[in-house]
């Protein structure tokens, strides 16, 4: 049964966005890392870059395919998690703490409320 | 509609995640294709290979035959010995990669690709068609009556002869199962029928291949989980049969081999045995042999912290593409990308610094002798 933190909103493209204030942080969820399974590398966009709801900015590989991240919210980016590259595994076994991948100053914080509920994400994936 | 082999319930049951292969719903991983791959480099795993294909040629003009249409020496080959060895059309160009088996003085077995076996068999026959002997060669698909699996890994040895026991009754006589040498085939008794076992494999570990029939090999598969529990064996898919391959180089059809491709240019002249006498391609591989191949299949592996190298990705030399990466991903033993690729022979020579076009940037990585993984 598939982890679905109740803090955090959702993009239909499995990844998730936990609010801080005017940034949010980004990672892919419990569902989407099993799915993969063996992430074996992680390519993060670079701090200052501008992004667009749904604009893919960073890619998780498994050992046997690549996957595009696609930014659920429009702002800037303005951190990343080196350890994540460092240590990609992280996003099997801390998909929503240590496998976050980077966090964004939001530009249009209405953004928020197209994304999905943990219900509505839940229902998605067939829970 | 994708075909199923005899063990497609049991992956169900295992949870396999199920892909199309060639045709057929195969389970790419069970449980993390790392997981498996390391099972099978430390201590087993089983997979199935149903899917293959199996051809009998068999009669008296049958040796001259297969020496025809294949490029290694079948003369070499004792009762209960099998070689690997490739089917070229008249340029050379690879139709398959497959082992043939000799299983006593007029019968042999070829097994060859799922992915090619529509191809090779009216290939096969269409040879058969213009053979001067064809009336002592009997040539019989035999791939719908036969399951298979493998069974590989270091620790296979301890427990294989206690699921298929007993000395063998055709092909390689030998006392049990781990009295097969390396290539060597033996006809065993087994719940619900015989089954043959060949020391080979795709692994580059010690381990078996078994033919039988649907019933045998359904049973052979639960009885080697059963008795190889306590040495550690897992089921393993596909993902992990092409992670384990390409660390010990062994080609892929349809990514280092092709029509369009020679043995020679892949690195397999070993396999062809151009004194042995006439045989399909052999003007072109006689030539190549003697004059130098245009591309070359070489190794290589990720010198740059990089994303995996993968089929199709760009190779630079000295700032040009001079080829692409046939095979290519992230090796779970080595813990660093690695692949396979064409690049011409002046590129080829191990310690060559190449680079690999890995979505618009270029990463550094080095052309390095086969096999890039061996057991220390």
């Amino acid at each position: 049964m598939s982890n679905i933190p109740s803090d955090l909103k959702f993009a239909k493209s499995h990844e998730w966005v936990r609010v801080s204030g005017d940034t949010a942080a980004i990672g892919i969820t419990d569902h989407a890392q099993s799915e993969l399974t063996d992430v074996v590398f992680v390519e993060l966009p670079e701090v200052g870059r501008k992004v667009k709801a749904g604009e893919a900015c960073a890619v998780v590989e498994s050992v046997k395919t690549a996957s595009d991240i696609y930014s659920p919210v429009s702002g800037e980016i303005v951190a990343l998690n080196q350890p994540v590259a460092d240590n990609p595994a992280l996003v099997n076994t801390e998909p929503y703490a240590g496998g976050w991948f980077f966090k964004i100053k939001l530009s249009h914080p209405a953004e928020l409320n197209a994304l999905l509920s943990p219900e509505d994400y839940k229902k998605q994936i067939g829970g | 509609m994708l075909k199923r082999t005899a063990l497609f319930s049991a992956h169900q049951k295992l949870g396999a995640k199920l892909i199309d292969f060639g045709g057929w719903e195969m389970p790419v991983q069970y449980t993390s294709i790392t997981d498996e791959h390391l099972a099978v480099r430390n201590a087993a795993g089983i997979f199935d290979i149903s899917h293959m294909g199996e051809v009998t040629v068999s009669g008296a003009g049958a040796e001259s035959f297969l020496n025809f249409i294949l490029t290694n020496d079948i003369r070499k080959l004792a009762s209960g010995e099998g070689q690997y060895t490739l089917m070229c059309n008249e340029r050379g160009g690879v139709i398959d990669d497959l082992y043939a088996y000799k299983l006593s003085a007029e019968v042999y077995l070829l097994i060859i690709n799922a992915s090619r076996t529509a191809a090779d068999v009216p290939w096969l026959k269409s040879q058969w068609e213009k053979f001067p002997q064809r009336n002592e060669v009997n040539l019989t698909d035999a791939s719908h009556n036969y399951s298979a699996l493998a069974v590989q890994g270091p620790l296979v040895k301890n427990f294989i002869n206690e699921a298929i026991s007993g000395a063998s009754i055709s092909a390689m006589r030998v006392q049990c199962v781990t009295d097969l040498k390396k290539n060597q085939i033996g006809g065993f008794h087994f719940e619900h029928g015989c089954i043959l076992v060949s020391r080979t494999g795709y692994t580059g570990e010690d381990g078996f291949e078994i033919v039988g029939e649907d019933a045998a090999i359904q049973h052979a598969w639960n009885k080697i989980l059963e008795i190889g529990k306590p040495f550690g064996i897992k089921p393993c898919g596909l993902g992990a049969r092409d992670t384990l391959r390409t660390e010990v180089c062994y080609p892929l059809y349809g990514h280092e081999l092709d029509e369009e491709t020679t043995p020679m240019e892949a690195g397999l002249g070993f396999f062809v045995a151009l004194e042995k006498g006439e045989f399909n391609g052999r003007s072109m591989l006689a030539e190549q042999k003697a004059n130098g191949v245009k591309k070359k299949c070489v190794a290589f592996k990720m010198t740059d912290k990089s994303a995996p190298p993968r089929p199709h990705y760009p190779i630079f030399g000295n700032d040009e593409k001079i080829g692409e990466v046939t095979s290519g991903t992230q090796s779970p033993s080595l813990n660093l990308g690695i692949g396979m690729g064409f690049v011409p022979p002046e590129s080829a020579k191990p310690d060559t610094k190449i680079e690999i076009e890995i979505r618009g940037k270029r990463f550094a990585a080095a052309v390095v002798k086969k096999p890039i993984y061996q057991k220390s």
